[in-house]
């Protein structure tokens, strides 16, 4: 199959654009057919590209594979290709949004365009990962904050105009940075070609901007801008401000996708862009990065304890996580990318499962304060269950996939930098405290609110949306060469490429 | 015969000339404004025959009247775009002068004489020539500024154009005059080979100035800008829509024929004119905008920072310059005959509502057309994947190849602060509170062209319509 990529990519976008066409009206049986259709395409997406990653991808192959190419106006073009890192954050995308339409079944306000709008985020997220021209990602990666923002804004809670306005603006001025420092790189190297940048070395040779002495010159600047993009993606302290507001006002499906899947684009645009393009930067620039990854940790995690709202301390609670990503990331050792990719993967699971798990009581009580609830064990103890086993998860209890990324990445900034290692490992004890007090409070305790005493458990909808990501946390959790043996040779290359890379930049500069 | 040659090169002014006169003659004769309804379809439909034949043209130049007038693929390209341009304004502005008692025989007229004037102005290549064309299209906008002329608003729009137009029309003449005096010609190339390597004299650097600053004006960009609010608010909203495009267009492309026809060797000298210019109308025209709540002067704050987009191309100083200050040109023109095509329709109960608030829910009442309207608000906020981020995306380019990245970062930050009042009218139309919503029934034409300029800003990304190639031989054209 030569199109192959194209084929999944737009897979949801036509099934978008069948709704545009053919739905019309607004009643019950318009409402769920919108769904079905919906449902349908992203299943199909699923299947389509578990069966490509089966039969088509080879895991012991480094490079880009599946690879299309078709050229595109400016001189750009159009070029697709997954490798053994980013195929996985496809299958991720592919693998949630099922779950993500399942989570939207409830709503009823403006329906169609609720999934006319999830399924061309799908389309989108799923050409971020497959992007292998840099003026490309960068349009479909900026593109995503169109569906996002509507539907902050038309389906979010009370402040969600405030929110999406919020989310908007902040993620565009990180990414215009980074547009500007994409021109650069095309104007010194000649081509926008992902495959071929990689291999392209951009100047470090000392220069001065505004009087400023700029170590690492040309690579630092371009990393800079490529950083203002994706720490605010991913996000990362003190530039996160904008995620607990958007989580909190976002509908469940919403956050499920931002929390699960969008946050993973700057984790992702570090693997692809900053730390390959710019090695000679990234070396002077991983401890910064790494300090930064700490303060997030330490510091997201002990605000997390203090909130009363139960998505406001996920979020919280994500980004610390992200923190982990990025330690292990700019530990710049093996286990750390290991661990980095492996932590991105287990948090959409996860992160994924806890907001459907706030959904699920949402929906039923319609408030998000911890103090409403205690003791809903009593009245729904498969839920109990279930949210049990993800707090765990994302505490980071062995057996379960949380455990192995940050296990990696701790081992990972232990080998890069003690000091760093010492603190993230105490962001490990503040998350089991702010995780398990929660489910104290919600889950436990007595039964005494009188609207909780006829709240009923889970159907079989949330049992169905529910007990895949249990099953992939489980999973992950026992045998993780499932994920390694596929990013493994991807990975080594990056890391032989990367430090190649600096020990020719440091025998240079130790010439002069 | 000279002549005869001289004549057929400018074979399409003449043919408008000559259609607008017996037009007039016409519609005086015959029934006067019983036979409006005929002249503005004629009208439209000799503009679209007249971009068809420059369309079609032998490529290369053609020079006549010893070189004031130059038929060269840059002029075609801009006349093309300002004939559609203004042949569109022309149909949407029918069902709006009917509504408003307006319909009369002289406004289609008018607007193509201004048009006329517009095509002789990209077609200039002497200052006399310049100065001919810039004036006529002036005059004949003056005139439609103040079109109803019952209106307090609209007269006081009309008059504000013509003395500040006056009196930038009179600082180009300066400008002008210093040139001549200083060169000893008035013939672009000429004034180029008398400029030589060792930069320009004192007496010259003056007149370029002043060139420049009644130039400046015509775009609106900062800090001449100051009738454009005005003059966009009191105008008839369709006299509006018309000064939002085709006369940007050809008072940009004059200004690239200028500096770069003129002033080839004294482009360090310009290219700061210009630059300054740029990043002035980016920030003002996305920060003052913040405050409008009346959509007409939003559109005016738009279009200036629109404007200093387009002039970023123009400061770069190269053929890519040149070529993404066209292509910005043709994306603005269709994202904005789009937008006022909805907005000439903003009305409740007969009365014309300029309010963004009054968008209020408006997905609800009509989700097609709100959805068109945020596709190109989004479009005009620079967001990828629509047409208007790739206008953005050829000047960045350009600006960047022309080391001047300070330049680029200073337009993508400015775009940041502007895409805050765009997401304000989708804010309106999608999150906002419920108001009485707007009864405004839109007429086919109206729909029509909302539609497709959505649709337009939506495909291009495909491959653009293949506009990229026409100004990449434009711009050869103009810098050969």
């Amino acid at each position: 199959m030569e199109n192959l990529l194209s084929i999944i990519t737009f897979l949801p976008m036509l099934g978008a654009a069948i709704l545009v066409v053919f739905l019309r009206g607004n009643d019950d049986y318009a409402q769920r057919n919108a769904k079905i259709l919906a449902l349908v395409t992203t299943l199909a997406t699923f299947v389509i590209s578990a069966v490509a990653l089966i039969s088509e991808f080879d895991p012991s192959n480094p490079g880009f594979q599946l690879v299309e190419e078709r050229t595109w106006l400016a001189g750009l073009t159009y070029k697709m290709g997954v490798d053994g890192i980013s195929v996985l954050f496809v299958m991720l995308t592919t693998f949630l949004m099922p779950i993500v339409i399942g989570a939207c079944w409830t709503v009823t306000t403006r329906v169609k365009e609720y999934m006319i709008l999830f399924l061309v985020l799908e389309s989108l997220m799923l050409a971020v990962f497959c992007a292998l021209d840099l003026v490309l990602f960068y349009v479909v990666f900026e593109a995503g904050l169109i569906p996002m923002f509507l539907i902050v804004g038309i389906w979010g809670g009370k402040d969600r105009v405030y929110a999406s306005f919020k989310f908007f603006l902040y993620t565009l001025l990180g990414s215009v940075l980074m547009l500007v420092a994409m021109i650069a790189m095309w104007m010194e190297a000649g081509t926008t070609d992902i495959p071929t940048l990689l291999n392209h070395e951009f100047s470090y040779a000392p220069m001065t901007v505004l009087g400023f002495q700029i170590m690492g010159g040309l690579q630092t600047l371009l990393f800079l801008a490529f950083f203002a993009s994706f720490a605010v993606k991913m996000p990362m302290w003190p530039v996160h401000t904008w995620l607990p507001d958007a989580h909190v006002q976002a509908p469940t499906a919403g956050s499920v996708v931002l929390a699960a899947i969008l946050l993973k684009m700057g984790g992702y645009g570090f693997l692809r862009f900053s730390l390959p393009m710019f090695p000679v930067a990234s070396e002077l620039l991983a401890t910064f990065v790494m300090t930064l990854s700490v303060i997030a940790i330490i510091y997201t995690s002990l605000v997390a304890l203090m909130q009363k709202d139960m998505k406001k301390l996920i979020a919280y609670s994500s980004v610390a996580h992200m923190g982990f990503v990025t330690m292990g990331i700019f530990a710049l050792n093996k286990q750390g990318l290991d661990g980095a990719i492996y932590q991105m993967l287990s948090h959409g699971f996860i992160s994924g499962a806890l907001f459907l798990g706030v959904g699920v009581i949402y929906e039923r009580m319609h408030t998000r304060e911890i103090d409403a609830y205690g003791g809903l064990v009593i009245r729904m103890p498969a839920y109990a269950l279930i949210f049990m086993f993800f707090t765990m998860a994302n505490v980071g209890l062995p057996g379960t996939s949380g455990f192995v990324g940050e296990f990696l990445t701790l081992i990972a900034a232990f080998k890069a930098n003690t000091w760093i290692a010492f603190g993230a490992t105490s962001g490990v004890i503040l998350s089991a405290c702010y995780a398990l007090w929660l489910y104290r409070r919600v889950v436990f305790g007595d039964l005494i609110k009188e609207s909780l005493k006829t709240i009923t458990d889970m159907d079989t909808r949330e049992h169905l949306m529910m007990a895949p990501l249990v099953i992939m946390t489980i999973l992950l959790g026992v045998y993780p060469a499932l994920v390694l043996d596929i990013i493994g040779p991807s990975v080594d290359a990056l890391l032989e490429n990367v430090t190649s890379a600096q020990a020719a930049a440091h025998a240079a500069m130790a010439l002069n | 015969m000279m002549i005869g040659t001289d004549l057929n090169t400018v074979l399409p002014e003449l043919i408008l000339a000559i259609y607008a006169m017996a037009a007039l003659m016409f519609a005086v004769y015959f029934g006067k404004d019983k036979r409006a309804n005929t002249v503005f379809w004629v009208t439209a439909i000799v503009m679209v025959v007249l971009a068809v034949i420059t369309a079609i043209a032998p490529a290369g130049a053609r020079t006549a009247f010893n070189g004031a007038f130059i038929d060269d693929g840059f002029a075609r390209y801009a006349k093309v775009l300002m004939l559609l341009a203004s042949a569109s304004i022309i149909l949407l502005s029918k069902e709006y002068l009917q509504k408003n008692d307006l319909l009369k025989f002289e406004y289609p007229i008018l607007i193509a004489l201004a048009t006329l004037g517009m095509m002789m102005m990209v077609s200039a290549g002497d200052l006399m020539s310049l100065y001919m064309g810039l004036e006529l299209q002036s005059l004949a906008l003056y005139v439609v500024a103040a079109f109803r002329r019952d209106s307090l608003r609209s007269t006081e729009a009309g008059l504000k154009y013509f003395v500040l137009g006056a009196l930038s029309s009179g600082i180009l003449l300066y400008g002008a005059s210093l040139i001549y005096g200083f060169s000893g010609t008035t013939v672009f190339t000429d004034i180029a080979s008398t400029i030589t390597g060792d930069g320009l004299g004192l007496g010259m650097i003056f007149g370029l100035v002043f060139l420049c600053a009644g130039l400046a004006f015509k775009v609106s960009a900062v800090p001449f800008h100051m009738w454009t609010p005005d003059v966009y608010e009191g105008s008839p909203t369709p006299v509006t829509a018309f000064f939002a495009t085709a006369p940007k267009v050809a008072a940009a492309c004059l200004f690239a024929r200028v500096l770069h026809d003129a002033f080839p060797e004294a482009q360090a000298d310009w290219t700061q004119i210009i630059a300054l210019l740029s990043v002035l109308s980016m920030f003002l025209g996305a920060i003052a905008a913040i405050g409008q709540t009346n959509i007409k002067r939003l559109m005016a704050y738009s279009s200036i920072a629109h404007m200093g987009f387009a002039l970023m191309g123009l400061a770069a100083g190269t053929e890519s310059g040149v070529q993404a200050l066209l292509i910005y040109m043709a994306i603005y023109v269709v994202m904005n005959i789009g937008t006022f095509a909805f907005i000439l329709n903003m009305e409740r109960d007969g009365h014309a509502i300029t309010d963004i608030t009054s968008l209020g829910q408006y997905s609800r009442v009509e989700p097609a057309r709100a959805a068109a309207l945020a596709i190109l608000m989004f479009s005009l906020a620079g967001i990828p994947p629509l047409v208007g981020f790739f206008g953005k995306f050829y000047v960045l380019k350009a600006a960047i190849d022309a080391d001047m990245a300070w330049l680029a970062i200073a337009g993508v930050l400015a775009s940041v602060i502007g895409a805050f009042y765009y997401l304000r009218i989708i804010y309106y139309m999608y999150f906002g509170d419920e108001v009485d919503p707007l009864t405004g029934k839109m007429p086919a034409l109206h729909y029509i062209a909302l539609m497709g300029a959505a649709a337009v800003m939506l495909f291009g990304v495909i491959n653009m319509f293949g506009i990229e190639g026409y100004a990449a031989i434009a711009a050869e054209a103009l810098l050969k």
